[in-house]
């Protein structure tokens, strides 16, 4: 079918970044009803069937259509709009929505729909973007693959045989995909950066604190930190400036301003930048493709002008170790609200007439609690009993210590750390199930960053020769530094761009429509 | 190997409220016994004079003015519960029969 070159197709539009699209909705040159019409379009026709991405557990439609009218209708009326408004956008099932279920991909929740936005949802309604749906996770945010959402797992836009990582797959996907140019999600060990590495996308854990956790269903409180999912390293900040910034609703929210991330994103300049390789953060373990990726990606930061330094954190071979003792310990505090008693599922036991509330409580969690979670639970309960308490949760709380004390040693000689994001590129589905340890050690490269409440950015960084799946590139920066991932994730996309040719993601083999619908 | 007992199994369950089917609890034990392997390797890093980072960005005293202003209604706060009567969370009896 012949394309007229002055009207932009359904695909077109859905191929286009945030910030195009921002720009063409301000001039006039798209309705948002259009833009939001061709995203619903396209998850209409990859997200469902047996083959589908299943990026979305909820697809708000009619209520997006209604939100995107509600922005032409303002913007022909001459109103001052926000940048991103009638841009659509994703949301992680973890953040509570009026209006819209919130099942954190938890049988406990299903069909649980709030009574309270969740600050950044609030946001995201207040600077007009436009909410598409849900999008699906493990279960409670707790793995990296997707495989523990009650709903079924999220394929790999890549191959849909593969992982989407987890614990934001659905988010990660749903961009990768271009089912939505901008998506939500939390990262508790990971959850955000390693679905970006393995999809080929950008995600930015900002810094503790930096991003309310208000209406945030909780896994690990000192750990859980909300942020932004793009295709973009400027796209990826736009939305962390929505996000962003202090709310009285969550008393660990920095008071800080917003770090000036999209002025960075703007800039991309490492020209005189020190940027440290952890010498622990590449080695055994690591795939040769990400490790090949890995070392052009710093050649190419090197080309740009920056300066590499080697860095050893000795102290992060303890980090898994640490993190798999405070977060157990904080879930299995975190999620004794689902009592069955307020909301959510309320199951009866079996064989027992008149139970008692507790036996309800028993049985409900049983059932609506599924493996992962039940084990991280009892896993944090042993840890937190005593006898056992110092021996565990306290020696990780010290290790926790020596991982900060580690990363203040590199950023006194760098700018910035890099590592590979992930050890590997996607896995199969049902690679890692049945050996959660294997599944635990793919966030390996993310967990210090969070024990030590840093910010960190995964970009792609190419894909690896052996399989052909998207590597990507870890950023850290020191606290409240957040616009420095941008500075540099913005130079190095530049620099691999140009490698390229265009955007890696255009060489997804499975995105191809033929490809992903049944 | 940091050996779990199934008994300690069904007790951490009992204390966090989960039945756990018996099937269930011999997994678990492994499982956990596997994990727990892994993680004890804190103890040789975490040594007597290090302190302990409870939480990652330090913060002291966070207090907000304490100005009244609307919450939930009771429709609101009852929308998600399983069963509510009167206005009030309907819950299954708390004591025992005696």
């Amino acid at each position: 079918m012949p394309t007229d070159a002055t009207t932009p197709t359904a695909d077109d539009l859905t191929r286009r970044s945030a910030a195009e699209l921002a720009t063409a909705l301000a001039a006039g040159e798209v309705s948002s009803v259009e833009v939001t019409r061709a995203h619903l379009d396209r998850i209409a026709a990859v997200d469902g069937g047996e083959r589908g991405v299943h990026a979305f557990l909820h697809v708000a439609a009619e209520a997006a259509l209604a939100a995107a009218g509600a922005v032409d209708t303002a913007r022909a009326a001459g109103e001052e709009l926000p940048p991103l408004a009638g841009v659509p956008v994703a949301v992680k099932d973890v953040m509570t929505t009026v209006g819209m279920p919130t099942t954190c991909g938890s049988r406990i929740l299903s069909g649980w729909v709030p009574p309270y936005d969740a600050t950044v949802v609030r946001r995201l309604r207040d600077a007009r973007l436009v909410i598409l749906g849900k999008t699906n996770m493990d279960e409670f945010a707790m793995g990296s693959s997707t495989e523990h959402s009650a709903y079924g797992p999220t394929r790999n836009p890549w191959d849909l045989d593969r992982i989407p990582g987890g614990s934001g797959g659905g988010s990660a996907a749903a961009v990768a995909a271009f089912e939505a140019p901008l998506a939500t999600g939390t990262d508790t060990g990971g959850s955000i950066r390693q679905p970006a590495a393995v999809t080929g996308t950008v995600g930015v854990k900002p810094t503790y604190g930096g991003v309310s956790r208000y209406g945030i269903v909780a896994m690990a409180s000192s750990l859980d930190q909300p942020g932004p999912c793009g295709r973009t390293v400027l796209d990826t900040a736009l939305l962390h400036e929505v996000m962003a910034g202090y709310d009285p609703m969550d008393s660990t929210s920095l008071t800080d301003p917003v770090p000036p991330v999209v002025e960075a994103a703007r800039q991309g300049d490492v020209a005189g930048m020190r940027i440290a390789v952890v010498r622990e953060l590449s080695g055994d373990g690591y795939q040769d493709g990400v490790r090949a990726r890995f070392s052009e990606a710093v050649d190419a930061l090197v080309d740009a002008g920056a300066k590499v330094v080697e860095v050893s954190c000795p102290s992060f071979t303890a980090a898994l170790g640490a993190y798999y003792l405070i977060m157990p310990s904080e879930v299995s505090s975190n999620l004794a609200r689902f009592d069955a008693m307020r909301y959510g599922l309320r199951v009866p036991p079996e064989g027992v007439a008149d139970p008692t509330a507790e036996q309800v409580m028993c049985a409900t969690r049983a059932a609506g609690f599924g493996a992962e979670v039940k084990r991280r639970i009892i896993l944090g309960t042993y840890a937190l009993s005593s006898g056992y308490y110092d021996a565990y949760y306290g020696s990780a709380q010290k290790v926790r210590t020596l991982i900060q004390r580690d990363f203040a040693a590199a950023f006194a000689e760098a700018d910035v750390v890099v590592s590979p994001t992930a050890p590997t590129t996607a896995f199969r589905l049902g690679e890692k199930l049945d050996d959660p340890l294997a599944m635990y050690l793919n966030d390996v490269a993310t967990i210090p960053v969070n024990l030590a409440g840093l910010p960190g950015m995964s970009l792609p960084a190419g894909l690896a020769d052996e399989d052909g799946l998207p590597v990507g590139l870890q950023i850290v920066a020191p606290a409240r530094a957040d616009d420095r991932l941008y500075r540099v994730g913005a130079a190095l996309e530049r620099v691999l761009l140009a490698r390229w040719g265009g955007p890696l993601l255009d060489r997804a083999p499975a995105l191809a429509t033929a490809e992903v619908t049944r | 190997m940091s050996a779990i007992s199934r008994e300690e199994v069904a007790h951490l369950a009992m204390l966090a409220r989960i039945d756990l089917a018996p099937e269930e609890l011999d997994l678990m034990a492994d499982q956990l016994g596997v994990i727990l392997d892994a993680v004890a390797q804190v103890q040789k890093v975490a040594t007597e004079d290090v302190p302990a980072t409870s939480h990652p960005i330090p913060l002291t005293n966070v207090t907000r003015p304490d100005v009244p202003r609307p919450g939930l209604t009771a429709e609101e706060a009852l929308s998600g519960a399983p069963a509510a009567e009167d206005q009030r969370f309907r819950v299954p009896r708390i004591l025992e029969e005696d």
